[in-house]
């Protein structure tokens, strides 16, 4: 019922792969179908018609390159003017010198503006900063106290005061020096941009502050009037930066072309699930990257890096080899891997799912099934699962709430894989990895720095032999995709 | 209940043609393009829109309407024609009747519910609300807030507790108060996640295990949502019964365009309308304001 555009251009790109050469018509042929899958993905419709005119001229100017087919040179073309529109750089911030740097929130109402003040004063926080947030959103019931209870868990201040939000604002920024907080950020009531009495508000706010960045918050459902909301509080505002929330969905986030494109100001956080932690730096080329369909590997490698202990991965890596490996290393590992996210994030960012494979299918409680068992023995079982009989299979299996069977089939698989790890050499794996990457060149996708995610395919390895059905040989993650079939 | 033809006008400055330029008097090849641009413009969608277009088409042919304001008409009414046909009224018999509110994020639940409630005891009932969203920080104190300026019962739980069995709650509290409509809230969801939506099935089953009927469950939509609201509504009704839409923020720019999609092709009708902050800004859906509104500029 859905096209969406990733499966639109792969249609087009798949009929043009076997082509020779291009001709304009060729080229004309697939900016139309370009057009359609930007339109369906909210982007707005004259944003649509430059960004078709801009594709052109570059396609029709540049020359093919050698290594690319034409096929591979549209792709290219529209690759790089999306990346082109979406951004180019990356925000950078730079703090006042005279502390606090001030930060203004404004955007529609529900777009998630509360819960990105939040996110943004962690974020803040994990640079080293000591953020205050200040309440100006006096007028949805509750919105303070929302505001409250993110703080919290954060451990950030919050000053509010009923009345009048630009007074709460002015003197929410006095009290952030009294506290000596180095940034303010100022969260605000959602307004209608046609609402002149609310976009006066929000103006006099800012002139009261001075704002050293004022972030508009979008909402990646949005649709084509984006455009019409984002000019708006740009001519009151002057914004400096985006946030673009809600991209957990499957909302191709066309908005934020149309919003880039009018606003001209980067968009410099992507918001990606509901806790306060799915927060990341936005990259164009990412975004650009998940509206082609190419899967978003560069985010994976990312988290994957942030998440994995080099050292300790090198660690487990060598107990592998030798065979040393325990159920408490797997257990490690297996931590390791949810500190990525929701499993259901990293299988988003995947390229070439398998068909039949969703990510909603994914569910981390198998994971969880997995760890609870292992955490339900003891260390010496876990370092000598030999030890295990049916007596203390059963203590283990009603201390996880799994059953003696599920307990028996990992104590199986791990030995089979303990097995096979112990008779396997490391120059045997490396040449498996490199087998895995011609593969994926031979489909025309770029493998950017697979080998840095090294790591990451060794643990998913691991894991991946200790679930029943596999279905994928593809990319070693993927594999979860079985998870939840395999569960009931 | 505000009126919604008069509440629009307020907002939104009538104009004489599609588009920003009334080119010419009599029909024109660019004519077609300007209509499906207009279409696409107010979130209608590609498919949709091509259809429309080659629906008026033949009636323009049929019909042999030459001028600019004839076709007008005959587009508004043919855009009438697909937004009609379906039951819009809304259901509260029941001892009592449970409507739940359902939707994505921050599309507007818990403030439909207040002017919901606010609305029916105007009209003389007595309502409970309950607090099913449980998750989002301060959820239930807004709700009760609205509680509390409608005049409503409300019935909360402690957060992170089981939305249904607060909901269920709510069914026992009222039956045992006699008040015979429970509006109750649920937290925002995405779509795409499994497990929550697993979750609103189990609330729609336990919702009725009591002495409540669930008469309505409303998927609230906001106006500003693109092409992803099809999927949204067409995810929701999967798992559960929709009955309806409450399309929220009206009063805003968008026009909310995607409705058409979803009642051609997922057969489920707008209700409702929200449009404003304030305890009576909500209005009965209806197709004729809502057509007009797609073709007139914004204030």
């Amino acid at each position: 019922m859905f096209d969406i555009l990733s499966d639109r251009l792969t249609g087009i790109f798949g009929r043009l792969r076997n082509k020779g050469r291009l001709s304009e018509s060729d080229v004309d042929e697939v900016l139309g179908e370009v057009r359609i899958a930007l339109l369906e993905a909210d982007v707005n419709l004259n944003v649509v018609k430059e960004f078709q005119i801009a594709v052109k001229q570059r396609c029709l100017d540049s020359e093919i390159h050698k290594i690319l087919n034409p096929a591979q040179h549209v792709i290219k073309c529209v690759n790089d003017e999306l990346i082109e529109v979406l951004g180019g750089e990356s925000v950078q911030f730079s703090y006042a010198t005279k502390p606090p740097t001030v930060v203004l929130m404004a955007g529609l109402q529900g777009v998630g503006k509360t819960t990105s003040a939040a996110k943004l004063a962690r974020w803040f926080k994990s640079q080293g900063r000591n953020p205050l947030l200040v309440g100006a959103d006096l007028q949805r019931p509750a919105a303070v106290q929302q505001l409250m209870t993110l703080a919290e868990s954060i451990d950030v201040p919050v000053f509010s005061k009923p009345g009048n939000p630009v007074e709460t604002a002015k003197e929410g920024l006095q009290e952030a020096v009294r506290l000596g907080r180095d940034v303010v950020i100022c969260d605000t009531a959602g307004r209608l941009s046609i609402d002149e009495e609310m976009m006066d508000e929000i103006q006099r706010i800012s002139d009261a502050i001075l704002p050293h960045y004022t972030f508009f918050v979008i909402d990646s459902m949005a649709g084509q009037d984006a455009v019409n909301v984002a000019e708006a509080f740009h001519a009151r505002l002057e914004l400096d930066a985006m946030i673009l929330t809600k991209l957990d969905g499957d909302a191709r986030g066309g908005a934020a072309i149309s919003a880039k494109s009018v606003v001209g100001k980067p968009i410099a956080f992507a918001s990606t699930g509901e806790k306060l932690e799915d927060f990341e730096q936005f990259h164009p080329d990412r975004l650009a990257n998940r509206i082609l369909g190419m899967g978003d590997v560069l985010t994976l490698i990312e988290k994957a890096e942030e998440a994995f202990d080099k050292e300790e991965a090198e660690k487990t890596a060598m107990k592998f080899m030798e065979g040393q490996f325990t159920l408490e290393d797997f257990l490690e590992q297996m931590q390791q891997l949810k500190k990525m996210g929701p499993l259901q994030n990293l299988v988003e960012m995947m390229p070439n799912l398998p068909q039949g494979v969703d990510s909603s299918d994914v569910d981390d409680g198998q994971l969880d099934r997995l760890e609870a068992i292992i955490q339900s023995m003891t260390p010496d079982e876990r370092q000598n699962p030999m030890i295990i009989d049916g007596s203390r299979r059963g203590r283990i299996a009603k201390g996880s709430g799994a059953n003696a069977h599920e307990v028996s089939q990992l104590l199986k698989q791990f030995k089979e894989i303990k097995k096979m790890m112990k008779g396997s050499k490391k120059p045997k794996k490396k040449n498996r990895n490199k087998k895995k990457q011609a593969g994926k060149r031979k489909k025309g996708r770029p493998s950017p720095r697979i080998s840095d995610i090294g790591d990451l395919a060794e643990v998913s390895k691991e894991i991946e032999n200790f679930l029943p059905s596999q279905q994928l040989k593809e990319f070693d993650l993927s594999e979860f995709g079985s998870l939840s079939d395999s569960d009931e | 209940m505000v009126n919604f033809s008069a509440r629009l006008s307020n907002t939104r400055k009538k104009f004489s043609f599609f588009g920003n330029s009334p080119t010419s008097k009599s029909i024109a090849e660019s004519t077609w393009s300007e209509i499906e641009e207009t279409l696409i413009g107010a979130d209608v969608g590609v498919n949709a829109s091509l259809e429309i277009v080659g629906d008026l088409k033949k009636e323009t042919d049929r019909l042999g309407v030459s001028s600019i304001s004839e076709l007008t008409e005959l587009l508004k009414k043919q855009l009438k024609v697909r937004l009609g046909g379906l039951d819009v009224s809304l259901s509260d018999d029941g001892d009592p009747a449970v409507w739940l509110f359902v939707g994505p994020n921050g599309v507007g639940k818990t403030t439909s519910i207040g002017k919901i409630a606010s609305k029916k005891i105007a009209e003389g009932h007595s309502v409970v609300l309950a607090a099913g969203d449980t998750f989002r920080a301060a959820a239930s104190e807004q709700l009760a807030m609205w509680a509390d300026r409608a005049g409503a019962h409300i019935v909360t739980g402690a957060d992170g507790a089981d939305p249904s069995s607060i909901i269920f709650d709510a069914t026992e509290y009222a039956k045992a108060r006699q008040v015979s409509l429970v509006l109750a809230d649920t937290a925002g969801r995405l779509h795409t996640k499994k497990n929550l939506m697993e979750e609103l099935s189990k609330i729609q089953r336990v919702a009725g295990k009591g002495p409540g009927t669930v008469k309505e469950i409303l998927l609230v939509m906001d106006s500003t949502t693109g092409q992803n609201g099809l999927v949204q509504a067409a995810q929701f009704a999967e798992v559960v019964d929709i009955t309806g839409i409450v399309l929220t923020k009206l009063d805003g720019s968008a026009r909310g365009g995607i409705i058409f999609a979803i009642q051609t092709e997922l057969g489920i009708p707008v209700k409702l309308v929200g449009l404003g902050e304030g305890l009576e800004d909500l209005a009965l859906f209806d197709a004729g304001t809502f057509v007009d509104a797609l073709f007139e500029t914004k204030a």
